[in-house]
């Protein structure tokens, strides 16, 4: 402890260095949080799966619809225990750019399902007494400055036509992982408006299997049953559905890796330089210490200590940056369905930033520890 | 007078540690900034090279894509019969169309990825001329036959020529294989409109989308306003480059925000290391500048040196970012399009605009790293720095 003064006069003898190297760890590590959050946006679907939860779709695609009447051949499967069916609305807000998921849901079944998704009683009273309520999540009502008792107007994509909708609820969620920007409204009004083809279709199905019940065989016997009709069906388990999703969106993963080991290499060689540079320009002082009775280990350690303490006053101030940055919301505007900072990135940036300080400072250290007392004060 | 410019090549030569350090994080930052540009243009490129100047497609009004849209016979008719529309040796060059995405499982993973169905008639090839059959055949209509795009072919399992493919119930052939110049078309399967509406059991008689060859370059308003009047007409037109651009505009805006994020964070962090390389070598300089200034040359030249040494630093820098990020030029990779719901290959490109941006934005960063270093080396006192001998 009695060392600080010194630690502190050495981080401080070259200011700018000192601010620049900080800057540098802040920068990356705030580049790293982002790269984290980005990764975690385009998981969030297998994240917040629910583990009991099946998606029951047409074989031949997602687009292609489901026969309502399905619901009571569903519900009669031995293992589903609750289930509930939507559509996609594909509505456009003002502008095609405006870009949010519309679904027609069930209003009676669907939070039974999807239990995470958190919605005031009263306001959930007032979407089941209106035909044309809509819910929506907070990350869109947000964005788009909707409050309860707004008349919101979408223009019909599949659906043709103009529909309009009363907001009656603002939903929210249990974990940062779930979808905050779906717009919800009463699966009844879409067949009441939509045209004659409609004819009673569903997007899908969304089934809840009982607990113990194994979620293979529920698939299998759902699929059975529709086997060689004119509407087969794929059953799967909503992760294995997210993920063939994140799948398709490419390999995020991969740039992920990339850009972060560039990062990190290049923060490797900036932190080292800085420290070899610095300890260089106190070869002299460094003998002194050495002569006035600092063991080999102390020197080792001092070195050690201020290349780690940079590592970690930068790597702290660049995680801090980068939760403030995800809490301000998602830049793409709506392309993200969730951005947010995991906890395991925070440990993770943590880690990387401590590690970087030691790996940094090990080589200068080292040839701080090794110094010949005699030869370095020759060279005053 | 300015200083001769070995004397920065020496300098640079001479610090060649902390050199390496800022050329590599100019580096860094350049090469995603080019890679994720690439991407963003090849994205673009693959659907906008879709699309023909010279076509016009027609769709349902308010329809945003040609997954929701309808055109029914009589509205074909109608456009058949415009005489915007070019005719050909037999008949209108007009061609309907029907799409259904199917799920098919990709070569890579297994996992099941959604291919676009692309129904049409043998005039397909004459409206869009830029499709090219290069293995096998095209096939016949009234038969269960299919033609692959050539990504479509790599991407996905057992589509190859001979192929026998399970859609819908019913097994069909893959009796040939076509090249669209690496555009969307290339990452769907042609097929028989009339076959896939029965298989899908869709109502027959209805297409989504017609592409009809224009007759002249304003024949997209005129057939526009043609339209416009007719009340059986509920139907938009577009050049058929505009659709495409549009359809791309999502996912073009999407990539570049977040690759230009980053890119901009990672260039911070350039900035910096150069900040850190040029101060260090001003500090270590002192004597060697206040030489310099003895011998005559004015802060002016002194200012320029510097500038021009992290120019230097920079544009290597940035010469090793681009040449990091040229491989990847051509490279085929393949994601989800939200705006057509269905899985689109397309090749990165490195153009010789994108390579330009990399150079400009790391000569920026070197400009930004090196000009206060520069001002201080100016403002260094020379007797002050000459005592110091």
């Amino acid at each position: 402890m009695k060392f600080l003064p010194l630690l502190f006069a050495n981080l401080t003898r070259r200011k700018v260095r000192t601010t620049l190297t900080l800057g540098s760890f802040a920068v990356a590590l705030f580049l790293f949080c982002l790269l984290v959050t980005i990764r975690a946006a385009f998981n969030s679907g297998i994240d917040a799966a629910g583990a009991d939860r099946m998606l029951v779709i047409n074989k031949v695609s997602l687009i292609q619809p489901l026969p309502i009447a399905y619901r009571e051949k569903l519900q009669r499967v031995p293992g589903v225990q609750d289930l509930t069916y939507a559509n996609w609305f594909g509505g456009v807000y003002q502008d095609e750019k405006n870009f949010f998921a519309q679904f027609a849901i069930d209003a009676d079944t669907y939070r039974t399902v999807y239990s995470e998704f958190i919605v005031p009683p009263d306001q959930w009273q007032a979407f089941l007494a209106d035909k044309q309520g809509a819910v929506i999540g907070k990350a869109t009502a947000d964005r788009y400055g909707f409050k309860i008792g707004d008349r919101v107007p979408l223009k019909g994509g599949g659906f043709p036509g103009d529909w309009e909708f009363n907001v009656r609820g603002i939903y929210t969620a249990r974990r940062p992982s779930d979808d905050l920007t779906q717009f919800w409204f009463r699966w009844d009004y879409l067949k009441e408006k939509a045209p004659p083809w409609f004819a009673n279709q569903v997007g899908w199905y969304t089934v809840r299997i009982a607990p113990g019940s194994d979620a293979v065989k529920v698939a299998k016997s759902i699929d059975e049953i529709f086997a060689n009709s004119a509407w087969e069906t794929r059953t799967q388990t909503e992760s294995a559905f997210m993920a063939s999703f994140a799948e398709q969106m490419g390999n995020v993963e991969f740039l992920m890796i990339a850009i972060g080991s560039v990062v990190f290499f290049t923060l490797l060689l900036v932190t080292g330089n800085t420290m070899a540079t610095s300890v260089r320009e106190r070869t002299g002082e460094l003998a002194i210490l050495k002569t006035v009775g600092f063991t080999d280990a102390s020197v080792l350690a001092l070195v050690m200590i201020e290349s780690v303490l940079l590592a970690a006053i930068g790597g702290a101030l660049g995680i801090a940056a980068g939760k403030g940055f995800t809490l301000l919301g998602d830049p793409t505007k709506g392309m993200l369905v969730a951005f947010y900072l995991p906890a395991s990135g925070v440990a993770a940036g943590a880690a990387l930033s401590l590690s970087v300080g030691v790996i940094a400072g090990l080589l200068p250290a080292l040839t701080a520890m090794r110094l010949q007392v005699v030869d370095a004060l020759r060279r005053l | 007078m300015a200083l001769p410019l070995i004397y920065n090549f020496e300098s640079v030569r001479v610090r060649w540690a902390s050199t390496v350090v800022a050329v590599l994080g100019i580096a860094g930052s350049v090469g995603v900034f080019v890679a994720m540009l690439a991407l963003a243009r090849g994205f673009q490129a693959a659907l906008v090279s879709s699309g023909s100047e010279h076509n016009a497609m027609v769709r349902r009004a308010g329809a945003t894509s040609e997954m929701d849209s309808a055109i029914t016979l009589e509205q074909l008719r109608a456009i058949e019969d415009s005489t915007e529309v070019m005719r050909g040796a037999d008949g209108p060059l007009v061609s309907p169309e029907v799409v259904v995405v199917a799920a098919l499982p990709l070569a890579k993973t297994g996992t099941d990825a959604m291919v676009q169905l692309r129904g049409v008639s043998l005039k397909a090839l004459a409206v869009h001329d830029k499709v090219k059959i290069v293995n096998g055949r095209f096939f016949t209509p009234g038969l269960f036959e299919l033609t692959v795009g050539k990504n479509a072919k790599n991407a996905y399992r057992g589509v190859a020529v001979g192929d026998e493919v399970k859609l819908g119930g019913t097994v069909w052939k893959v009796v040939g294989s076509f090249d669209a110049g690496g555009s969307a078309f290339d990452s769907e399967i042609w097929l028989d409109a009339n076959l896939l509406n029965a298989t899908y059991q869709r109502p027959t008689g209805i297409h989504q989308s017609v592409a009809a060859r224009l007759a002249g370059d304003d024949a997209v308003g005129a057939l526009e306003r043609r339209f416009a009047t007719d009340p059986r007409m509920k139907v938009r037109v577009e050049r058929e480059t505009d659709y495409y651009k549009r359809a791309s505009q999502q996912m073009t805006t999407f990539i570049t925000v977040l690759g230009s994020l980053v890119a901009l964070v990672m260039a911070l962090g350039a900035v910096f290391a150069a900040l850190n390389t040029m101060y260090s070598a001003v500090a270590e300089r002192s004597r060697e500048i206040a030489t310099i200034r003895a011998l005559g040359f004015g802060e002016g030249a002194v200012v320029l040196s510097f500038v021009i040494e992290a120019l230097l630093v920079a544009l290597a820098g940035g010469i090793v970012g681009c040449l990091a990020a040229l491989p990847l030029n051509g490279l085929v990779t393949q994601t989800l399009n939200f705006q057509t719901f269905s899985h689109l290959s397309f090749a990165f490109r490195v153009t010789p605009e994108v390579v330009g941006w990399g150079i400009a934005f790391a000569l920026f960063m070197g400009l930004v790293g090196g000009l206060p270093p520069a001002v201080r080396a100016a403002r260094v006192p020379v007797v002050v720095a000459l005592r110091d001998l």
